[in-house]
């Protein structure tokens, strides 16, 4: 097979040299994160996925050595591919950024800001979006769109209010699962991700459109309102699993595991799409052998507090004296949750204060 | 000089037996004898431009066909005339279906295409039945189906109904819809010349371009490239409406200057009850609105001709575009505030929700337009209109949000004293407008008891 020829491209000052039939986006991404523009809808391994959002605008300011014309309108960088000495211009272009920030101020028209009760704060892409590219403020001052509640069977929730109509969900339902019972009805402003007749999305690997959701507009069941990501420890642990890779993310609290997740790039895409046996239903930390600490990147809320690299050192105590070694401080008397005898990844839905309360009962 | 709708007054010209006793199919008969890329060289040489509205070369849209061995292309002709003010394919199609015909069967096989399409908007419910009947006729006189006059060309023309959707209009969101799919337009590239229908290449031409075909065949591209003036060649059809003593379809000669369109007796004969003209939109609701002094004669003091450069003459700070030709006049009685605002319900209801600029901008500039119409609006809400119609221009996967944008810009740009009226005399503005409640927004507590 012949080499593919490289192409040079500069963005934001920064060069470097990729394959022909790489996107601006993908070149941007191997130039490193400063240049890197932002996406919402492309998922580098969903086919046909990107070009949606606009968010990933970027000012081409010289075509190619061939042409050098700029090209007159601010493109997708998701879905143009480099040519040969193309300049693209992300965060060094004043176009570039208030197309951005009004694309932001477009997609939290509609968005409710409920980021403190919502499941995806501290892992949105919204949030950082909004955070490093978007505007201090809103101008809009109508009445909200709002949705209908929506189930999508027994271990996916649909919060329609916060979808931003990426179609990544409905891309992972189409190619990865091999049935497509759900999709957008409607149109303009009205659009909805919705299934056909209130039919579940059960398919084998259908719990990875939680995992594509850029925003929390899909999440899952068996972990909603237990806990917030940032109090948990991500872990790399695997399983031998006869239908996936069984390579995952545990999301821990001590030894109970809350969430179970694909393990995701820096990007923020799934690095193995897992089936929905090892997310939903293995939440034992006997059912995995753990791996080690996940590593988040620092600028995340999420690594706030963890020490990544730190060795633990070995609990030798109970083997030495023969028995569990005395805790100087239980967390269970300075905090009101996670009384003991309460898993609450066990528990059915959402964990409210009843659970609390019935656990205080039962005392 | 008429030459499509030349034969439109004769009684039974929808028929095939009348149509064909007027010369119909002889360009058929010209272009079966011709190769296919001569018949492409003579479309060029015609210097016809798409007459759907953004004006592209229809041979030079042609050339860029790929032709890969084995792989069929194909043939699309966009008949969803959903513009607001445009109506001309309606009429064409309606009265002289054997020339749209005709304009198919002779650029299927300039093109290769053995399987043609007529997209064709829902709502012209009985238009499809005289296509139909029409491909039928043409088929029984051995102009379609297999071995067409017997020169070996198979083609068969079918008719597909969108069901209704504005977006497609727009060629990618046609092929999606026509393979079945959501209206959605696609991202460009690949353009449908590489991967159009089922990724096989694709042209997708509008109703009069396509029937323009037959007049270039029939005279020769030459001599229809020599009628017209400059870049604009031939003859162009324009649905007029509004404030019009006659509106109706008319066929005009490029050199046709604004005003005589306007006022002369032989076109639109003038505004009626003797009003004055106020503005218009020559080319479909998506095009910028132009005021009266700007319309007559260009920025240069020049006279405005009905041409596709000459209406643009000074882009859009001063200009506007052919466009589709929905000539839209309004007269001095009319609210380009409310106006606008109409126009931004329509691209609102219009907008396909894929992409973020155009499915929240548009709702949000109606919005903004229905409180300033409403008298409820501030004065900064004209700036933030603005603001809001920037952001979306030229940010979208598709034209869609730039016809929303564009109209909405040059009403602030040339009646900003208008919208002002509003926000200064709020009472007046809301008893004027008491008729327009069916606009609230059923999620909004209405703005008018």
């Amino acid at each position: 097979m012949a080499e593919q020829p490289l192409f040079k491209v500069t963005i934001d000052n920064v060069t470097v040299e990729v394959p022909a039939g790489t996107t601006i986006l993908q070149a941007a991404r191997q130039a490193g994160p400063e240049v890197a523009p932002p996406a919402m809808c492309y998922y580098s391994k969903l086919e046909g996925s990107g070009g949606k959002c606009r968010t990933c605008l970027v000012e081409v300011s010289k075509g190619s050595d061939k042409d050098p014309r700029p090209m007159p309108k601010l493109v997708a960088s998701c879905r143009t591919t480099v040519m040969d000495g193309m300049e693209v211009k992300n965060l060094t272009s004043e176009r570039v950024v208030d197309a951005r920030k009004g694309v932001v101020e477009f997609l939290l028209i509609n968005h409710p800001l409920d980021c403190p009760i919502c499941d995806q704060a501290g892992e949105c892409h919204l949030q950082d979006l909004s955070y490093n590219h978007g505007g201090a403020g809103t101008r809009y001052e109508f009445q909200r769109r709002t949705f209908e509640k929506h189930t999508l069977g027994d271990k996916i929730q649909l919060h329609m209010t916060r979808c931003i109509l990426c179609y990544r969900c409905v891309m992972v339902a189409d190619q990865l699962t091999g049935k497509r019972e759900h999709g957008v009805l409607e149109r303009g402003e009205r659009a909805e991700i919705s299934d056909y007749l209130e039919k579940s999305l059960d398919k084998e690997f259908i719990g990875n459109v939680i995992d594509v959701c850029p925003v929390g507009a899909l999440t899952d069941k068996t972990f909603r309102f237990k806990n917030r990501v940032w109090f948990l420890k991500p872990l790399n642990a695997h399983r031998d699993c006869p239908t996936c890779s069984g390579k995952v993310t545990l999301w821990n609290r001590g030894d109970e595991v809350y969430r179970v997740t694909a393990r995701k790039d820096q990007w923020g895409e799934v690095e193995d799409w897992i089936c929905n046996e090892c997310r939903f239903d293995k939440k034992k930390t006997s059912d995995w052998i753990i791996e080690g600490p996940r590593v988040i990147n620092r600028h995340s809320v999420i690594s706030q507090n963890k020490y990544i690299g730190m060795v633990n050192p070995k609990e030798t105590i109970d083997e030495v004296i023969g028995k569990e070694p005395r805790l100087f401080l239980d967390i269970h008397d300075v905090s009101e949750v996670n009384k003991p005898n309460r898993d609450l990844s066990l528990i059915e839905g959402p964990a409210h204060s009843t659970d609390f309360k019935q656990n205080e009962e039962n005392k | 000089m008429k030459l499509l709708l030349e034969n439109a007054h004769i009684e039974g010209i929808r028929y095939y037996d009348t149509y064909r006793k007027h010369g119909g199919y002889r360009s058929v008969e010209k272009a079966l004898k011709m190769t296919p890329d001569e018949i492409v060289e003579e479309v060029k040489k015609s210097g016809l431009r798409g007459r759907g509205g953004a004006g592209f070369p229809t041979g030079l849209k042609w050339s860029f066909l790929a032709k890969p061995e084995g792989v069929p292309r194909h043939l699309v002709c966009n008949a969803d005339e959903s513009e607001p003010g445009t109506f001309k394919d309606r009429y064409l199609m309606e009265f002289l279906p054997h020339l749209l015909i005709e304009g198919l069967i002779v650029s299927s096989f300039a093109l290769g295409s053995h399987a043609t399409y007529i997209y064709i908007r829902g709502e012209y419910a009985w238009i499809v039945d005289i296509l139909e009947q029409a491909i039928q006729e043409a088929k029984n006189n051995g102009f379609l189906g297999k071995n067409i006059l017997g020169t070996g060309f198979d083609l068969e023309i079918y008719v597909h109904r969108g069901a209704g959707a504005y977006i497609c209009g727009e060629e990618t969101a046609l092929i999606e819809s026509l393979e079945g799919k959501r209206g959605n337009p696609r991202i460009k590239p690949p353009f449908p010349a590489v991967q159009g229908v089922w990724m096989r290449p694709t042209v997708v031409n509008n109703v009069e371009t396509l029937a323009a075909v037959v007049p270039i065949i029939n005279m020769g591209g030459e001599a229809y490239g020599n009628i017209g003036v400059g870049k604009s060649t031939g003859t162009k059809l324009i649905s007029a409406c509004g404030n019009l003593n006659k509106p109706g379809v008319y066929e005009i000669p490029f050199d046709l200057s604004v005003e005589d369109f306007i006022y002369s007796d032989e076109w639109c004969g003038g505004i009626p009850n003797g009003r004055r003209l106020k503005a218009c939109i020559p080319g479909g609701s998506s095009v910028p609105i132009v005021p009266t002094n700007l319309l007559l004669k260009t920025a240069k003091g020049e006279t405005r001709y009905m041409n596709y450069e000459s209406l643009s003459d000074g882009g859009f700070q001063t200009g506007t575009m052919l466009g589709s030709g929905g000539f839209i006049v309004l007269d001095e009685d009319q609210c380009v505030v409310k106006h606008t605002m109409t126009l931004a319900h329509f691209y609102m209801h219009e907008s396909c929700g894929q992409c973020s600029p155009c499915r929240e901008g548009t709702g949000w500039m109606w919005r903004i337009l229905k409180n300033i119409e409403y008298g409820k609006g501030k004065m900064e809400d004209i700036d933030l209109l603005w603001d809001v119609q920037r952001r979306i221009e030229g940010n979208t996967i598709c034209p869609l949000g730039d016809a929303a944008a564009w109209p909405v810009a040059a009403a602030i740009r040339h009646f900003r004293d208008e919208f002002e009226w509003h926000v200064l005399h709020p009472e007046e503005a809301q008893q004027r407008n008491y008729g327009l409640a069916h606009y609230a927004d059923p999620r909004e507590i209405p703005v008018i008891a």
